[in-house]
């Protein structure tokens, strides 16, 4: 029982430790973002590509499949109660509110997420870190910064692709396939998406691009300095971000409401 | 002196001691690495740390820098304890150091050119012109100016470390540090190396301090060589009266002895009983 109690405790103690610490962490890089911004957006537009430009493909093939099965199944779904003419207001709302800014995380997460989790921690193993600091360079400002607003900058704006992409792919499948009006398929969904769901999607894409580059740079720069370190942080940078972004998209739509 | 205590010492910039360690104490875990060293750097001359593997040699340097910070005692520079310095003060410290790292630590994304480059791009307003002018001279003096367009991934293990020599003295350092600068170097790029060591000392009038291993190669640059072992300096002085000490474990460092203080083997059951399998009875 002691034992048991004991190790409650040094867990307990770990994690508010752990979470304390990366508060502070997220802190110092709120703290150089501006300057970086201001004076650096050289590094800042190179790692937006790196985040952004280089996800392009796997945003744009998953985005067009999953607008492309909404719309099969939405017409499906919708055509029981004969009403498969809203298939584009079904789609357009799953897409803009919920699986636009959540899937794209979920993707962010397993293609740039980890990649900035283990260029990070191999930095860190080959001592690029400890020789910046040597070189009197802030490797928190030089290094983690650019990656953490290359990914905040670039997480909207690949929601904003995947979530038009995914409207084409369920046009092609409910309009070209399934015979579903075109004119039907574009005026319903324009006339029931209000700009407050827009507003929702890009609050959450804001967020979730938020979420998920901390935590890649802070898995990485906090990687133990081996391959199985690196290796682990990279898995922990995924496994930790989608539960992040599940959960925060279930309080974010539970405020929103 | 009070071994443990804090604040400048008046050294001051004329003192001939540029760096110095005092009742040093560090401890990683329970497993100490060094207990009451006590060490000088002269200003000018080039310094060696030897000793074993595993003694700190390295961790002595990264104390030295303060990318890592004792226990116990006070390390000064230039009459500095660096322990009081605030992060600016601290990089103010560091931009009087080049350090050359073991495995040199080039940055993997930047070019050979960029790599040497870093530190001026970070550090001065230069125009883009005087910092090519000055790049390629240092790569020339590495061997390296025709290698300045490839990427760390395109160099061998030798040519990474010129490499990043040429970076550690980019921005022209009053301390130079090499840890371990002749391993994996062909015996051409070896004697270039330990001759640009001496030169630069002589001529710019640095400091430098070498971790090696390499008794042969430090003998022929290092003015002082600090042998260290079991957490302390076991003996120092010039090559030459380390080589004629009397000292066992100098004696079997400096001559590469098998047998003397320092076990070659790590601590293991009998080996025939081990063979046999007995030891697991």
């Amino acid at each position: 029982m002691r034992a048991l109690l004991r190790d409650i405790y040094s867990t307990s103690h770990e994690f508010v430790r752990t979470f304390g610490a990366f508060q502070l962490f997220f802190l110092r890089l709120l703290q150089h973002s501006p300057r970086m911004l201001l004076r650096r957006p050289g590094l800042v537009v190179k790692q937006i590509y790196n985040a952004g430009a280089l996800s392009l493909v796997i945003i744009m093939v998953c985005g067009f499949f999953v607008g492309g099965v909404l719309g099969l199944q939405g017409y499906a779904n919708l055509a029981r109660f004969n009403a498969e003419d809203s298939v584009g207001t079904v789609v357009a709302l799953a897409l803009i509110k919920e699986l636009g800014p959540v899937i794209t995380a979920l993707l962010f997460a397993g293609r740039a997420g980890t990649a900035l989790s283990s260029e990070i921690g191999l930095m860190k193993a080959t001592d690029q870190l400890s020789a910046m600091e040597m070189m009197a360079v802030n490797p928190v400002r030089r290094v983690l910064v650019p990656r953490f607003l290359g990914g905040v900058v670039a997480m909207p704006l690949l929601v904003a692709i995947f979530t038009c992409i995914g409207l084409f792919g369920a046009n092609v499948v409910s309009v070209n396939l399934l015979s579903v009006d075109v004119g039907a398929f574009w005026q319903q969904m324009q006339l029931s998406v209000a700009m407050d769901d827009i507003r929702e999607g890009i609050f959450k894409s804001i967020v979730f691009g938020v979420v998920a580059s901390v935590l890649a740079v802070w898995e990485g720069y906090n990687a133990i300095p081996t391959a199985e370190g690196v290796g682990r942080a990279t898995t922990r940078t995924v496994v930790i971000t989608a539960i992040s972004v599940l959960i925060l998209d279930f309080m974010i739509t539970a405020v929103m409401l | 002196m009070d071994a443990g205590g804090r604040g400048d010492r008046a050294l001051g910039n004329n003192s001939e001691n540029l760096i110095e360690i005092v009742d040093l104490k560090y401890s990683r875990g329970s497993r100490v690495i060094f207990e009451g060293l006590n060490l000088t750097i002269k200003r000018g001359e080039v310094s060696a740390f030897m000793g074993p593997s595993g003694t700190g040699k390295t961790t002595l340097l990264r104390l030295i820098t303060r990318q890592l910070v004792p226990q116990h005692g006070v390390i000064y520079f230039d009459g500095l304890d660096i322990a009081t310095l605030n992060q600016r003060q601290l990089y103010e410290m560091r931009q009087r150091f080049g350090m050359l790292f073991q495995n040199g630590a080039l940055l993997t994304d930047l070019s050979v050119f960029e790599n040497v480059a870093f530190p001026l791009r970070e550090h001065t307003k230069l125009t883009n012109r005087l910092i090519r002018h000055i790049v390629l001279t240092k790569l020339h003096a590495v061997g390296l100016r025709g290698a300045a367009d490839m990427m760390p991934a395109e160099l061998s293990g030798g040519m990474a470390r010129r490499v990043a020599l040429a970076r550690a003295m980019v921005m022209d350092p009053e301390v130079l540090i090499y840890d371990e600068p002749f391993v994996g170097l062909d015996p051409i790029s070896m004697g270039v190396i330990v001759r640009l060591v001496r030169r630069m000392n002589d001529v710019l009038g640095i400091t430098s301090i070498v971790v090696s291993h390499d008794v042969a190669e430090v003998s022929t640059v290092a003015d002082r060589s600090y042998l260290i072992s079991d957490g302390k300096v076991a003996a120092s002085g010039s090559p030459d009266e380390l080589s004629a000490a009397n000292s066992e474990l100098v004696r079997q460092f400096m001559h590469g002895m098998a047998d003397g203080p320092v076990a070659f083997h790590f601590e293991a059951p009998n080996y025939a009983e081990q063979l046999l399998g007995r030891d697991s009875e």
